[in-house]
């Protein structure tokens, strides 16, 4: 007896794709590490005496930008995995190519919040977890924006097989966790010193 | 032997083939031989520390050198050696046991490998140059930090970590996206064999425990290099922040290390009780149960240090909460034996000694939850002890056990029975001889990590009769080491189910050939061998033979879902791992190294996801969309 699988898709998407368990790994280790360090955060502040550590809380314009900026781009990110689950080549080009400009947008907004943190990552612990804390964000934004930009030329070569149309609905669900890891890390970051 | 299929799915020869390699079995078999060969290393180091410690005042080693040894032998065992060499048991079996051609994402795989090989060896590189780590295995600041460990040795060590938690985390979410997706059809997850289980409950472990010492790590290498403050007490920052990362890691790290070796036993149980194991829905929710409570113990190695008095009680409550679901499994093993029909062959030997030891070590460890007991004996030889009852009798004797048992269908031949018994006794005798008068030395006061001591403290004999215990367990080794060698040349060659086994890993030829499978079995039962007298009953068919492909199926029921291309050998993982040894050895020397180390990654990581342009026309011919 047998069982014939020739009839079935060569591929599908979302959770029923590898390729999105994979992400979904790759997420739960990158937002324990975020927890982590959000967790250091508030180790450190327990153990002092005033909080931020004499310094002034980081100025509110880039990061709040960068917020929204974020939270716009979401809908760009949106449309693009919406069309790649069409298969619609020439409209996921378009829509990475968005994304990625966006992504630079962000990255440019980004330096510029590391001037305005008020405090250096060797003036005190507190610089420290801040320093590493929007490091870190920013590692995973330039890595999503690097591959933004890769699936973007990729699909200008194409006609590309149907599991890379998935590859890039998923690089939209990997965009969703920046952005939402982004929203408590803006909490932390700016406005905790604040409450403090 | 499908010829066409082993085409499709083999690895290409030569150099470059095998720098390219991506067959789970190749790379499985990689990281158990270098696992084996850290081990070895690790192990002479413990030698060496027991001929240092044989008498009292003894001038062997200097106490420089015997820092570093107890530092490379902890940072080995536990990072080169115990948590690789089990996920790579995993590596091996899971895609056969759950009928798979193939473990997922399998040049991630690749890297993985030469990630760990790497970060291995630079470590053990270092020692030998004088430059061995120092601080211990938990490598605490302020010890650890910039003012106490001035020079390299420490930040060898902190990117050692980076390098081994790196290559578990992308193992575990290759082991995880396996057992979920890629399992035969049929196989329901209530009927995944238990050690299946086991590997994915240690693969969700290692997803959640292992970012927190990657953080902690590369925060003290911070503090070293960059002048980052979080260990520094001077500028607001906290040691004891490192105590409660390192051990948040730490804890569930010892039972990472444990739950594998109880998938190894309920296997070996089942196959030589010749009956399926008691209790399996009992057994599956003691292993996750396992994993839950060991997040909730980590405070315990910290008894010692400055903490709410309120906070240590619940920690003690918490670790003598985890002796329930490790009971169940040991009662419902103990009733499968005792209902089945035994035969005492070497694995089944491991096994039941793992029971005798396992225990002895379960007990203590209620001794040291317990925190004025603990303070009395923290940082004495009774920790030496306990941790090594655990962690030898928890995972080393059920792995060796699983080698035993595995070796025919690692290699087509059976190691030899006698030369295994002879090492198993000598093994467990040596191991209580070195072992059990570390209790008695520990309550006599005798400090661990120290390199002598005075002939007046009266250990001399006690010690004497350790470094005896010591000298057995090498002999052991040895004789091992020669039934590997004898065995995989000459040994009784094996057929496809020589233990005449009940999952699928025995369906297949021994070794397997590349594709594993020459037809996915259709899985009925959690027994499948022995439904119908090795018979597989129904297979799959209607997948490519002449392009790699799987069938990928269901997370809960695994139905059938959907066929999936599967990527080919590529040089490209070897690369990227290389560029990433440079960033990350490059760090070391200069922070530039970070940035300027991203920029080959980068283009040998885009190389290596970049498809061919044949492929995409092989692969396109065969799509179907959904």
């Amino acid at each position: 007896m047998s069982l014939d699988v020739s009839n079935l898709p060569s591929y599908r998407y979302g959770h029923h794709s590898l390729m999105w368990w994979g992400m979904m790994g790759l997420i739960a280790i990158e937002g324990t590490v975020f927890v982590m360090t959000v967790m250091a955060y508030f180790y450190l502040w327990s153990q002092a005496q005033s909080w931020p550590l004499s310094a002034a809380p980081p100025d509110l314009l880039w990061g709040t930008l960068n917020l929204l900026v974020l939270l716009a781009s979401i809908y760009p990110n949106h449309w693009t995995k919406r069309v790649a689950e069409h298969g619609d080549e020439r409209k996921m080009r378009i829509g990475l190519v968005v994304c990625g400009v966006f992504g630079l947008v962000l990255l440019a907004i980004r330096a510029l919040e590391f001037t305005t943190l008020n405090v250096r990552w060797d003036t005190n612990a507190y610089g420290s977890v801040v320093w590493v804390l929007l490091g870190l964000h920013t590692v995973h934004l330039a890595t999503d924006v690097y591959d933004t930009l890769a699936l973007a030329a990729l699909m200008f070569t194409g006609p590309q097989e149907g599991r890379r149309h998935v590859d890039v609905a998923e690089n939209a669900m990997y965009w969703y966790f920046v952005v939402y890891s982004w929203i408590p890390i803006y909490a932390v970051l700016y406005w905790m010193p604040r409450l403090a | 032997m499908n010829p066409v299929l082993e085409k499709t799915w083999r690895d290409p020869p030569g150099v470059v083939g095998m720098l390219s390699s991506i067959n789970h079995k190749t790379i499985a078999l990689r990281y158990l031989i270098t696992a084996f060969a850290f081990f070895v290393l690790a192990g002479l180091a413990a030698a060496l520390m027991r001929l240092q410690l044989a008498k009292p005042e003894n001038t062997l080693v200097g106490p420089d050198l015997y820092n570093q040894l107890f530092t490379m032998h902890g940072t080995t065992m536990m990072f080169l050696f115990a948590v690789p060499v089990l996920l790579a048991m995993g590596v091996y079996l899971v895609p056969l046991m759950v009928g798979a051609r193939s473990i997922a994402f399998p040049r991630m795989n690749a890297f993985s490998y030469w990630v760990f090989l790497a970060g291995g060896v630079m470590l053990w590189v270092a020692f030998f140059f004088d430059a061995g780590a120092d601080t211990g295995w938990f490598s605490y600041p302020p010890l650890a930090g910039p003012e106490h460990s001035p020079g390299k040795r420490v930040d060898f060590w902190a990117q050692m970590i980076t390098f081994s938690e790196l290559s578990a985390l992308l193992v575990a979410i290759e082991i995880i996206a396996t057992v979920f997706k890629m399992r035969a059809p049929g196989m329901t997850l209530s009927r995944m064999p238990l050690f299946v289980w086991a590997m994915l409950v240690t693969a969700f472990m290692v997803l959640f425990a292992m970012p927190a010492v990657m953080f902690a790590s590369s925060a003290l290498i911070m503090d070293r290099l960059v002048g980052t403050h979080f260990y520094n007490y001077a500028e607001g920052g906290d040691p004891v922040l490192w105590q409660h990362l390192f051990w948040f890691f730490g804890h569930p790290e010892v039972y990472l290390i444990f739950i594998p070796g109880l998938g190894f036993i309920s296997a070996i149980i089942a196959t030589f009780a010749r009956r399926p194991i008691y209790g399996y829905p009992a057994m599956v929710l003691a292993l996750i149960a396992t994993a839950f409570l060991g997040f909730g113990l980590w405070v315990h190695h910290m008894f010692a240090a400055q903490l709410p008095e309120l906070g240590k009680s619940f920690f003690t409550a918490a670790s003598m909460l985890i002796a329930l679901p490790t009971a169940i499994q040991i009662f419902c093993w103990i009733a499968t034996l005792w209902t089945g029909r035994i035969e005492l062959r070497t694995p089944l030997l491991y096994v039941l000694a793992f029971f005798f030891i396992l225990v002895a070590g379960g007990l203590t460890g209620i001794v040291v939850a317990s925190v004025p007991l603990d303070l009395q004996l923290h940082d004495t030889y009774f920790v030496v002890a306990h941790l090594h009852y655990v962690l030898i009798g928890g995972a080393v004797f059920p792995l060796f056990g699983a080698w035993f048992y595995w070796f025919p269908k690692f290699t087509g031949r059976m190691m030899n029975e006698r030369l295994g018994k002879w090492q198993f006794w000598l093994f467990f005798v040596g191991f209580n001889v070195a072992f059990f008068p570390m209790h008695q030395l520990g309550m006599e006061g005798m400090p661990r990590r120290v390199y002598t001591y005075g002939e007046a403290m009266g250990w001399g004999t006690l010690n004497f009769v350790a470094t005896v215990g010591a000298v057995t367990i090498a002999l052991s080794m040895l004789l091992f080491v020669i039934n590997v060698f004898t065995s995989y040349r000459r040994g009784v060659p094996a057929a496809e189910n020589p233990w005449r086994a009940a999952t699928l890993e025995w369906a297949v030829a021994s070794p397997p050939p590349a594709y594993n499978f020459d037809r996915q079995p259709v899985v009925r039962s959690r027994e499948p061998l022995w439904e119908l007298k090795d018979e597989i009953a129904e297979n799959v068919s209607g997948l490519a033979e002449k392009s790699r492909e799987v069938l990928i199926t269901t997370v809960v029921d695994a139905f059938p879902d959907h066929r999936l291309p599967f990527p080919k050998p590529t040089i490209w993982p070897f690369v990227s791992a290389m560029a990433v040894t440079a960033l990350f050895i490059g760090s070391i020397f200069t922070p530039w190294a970070v940035l300027w180390g991203a920029i080959p990654l980068a283009i040998a990581v885009t190389l290596w996801f970049w498809p061919k342009a044949e492929e995409t026309k092989e692969n396109l011919a065969l799509e179907k969309r959904p």
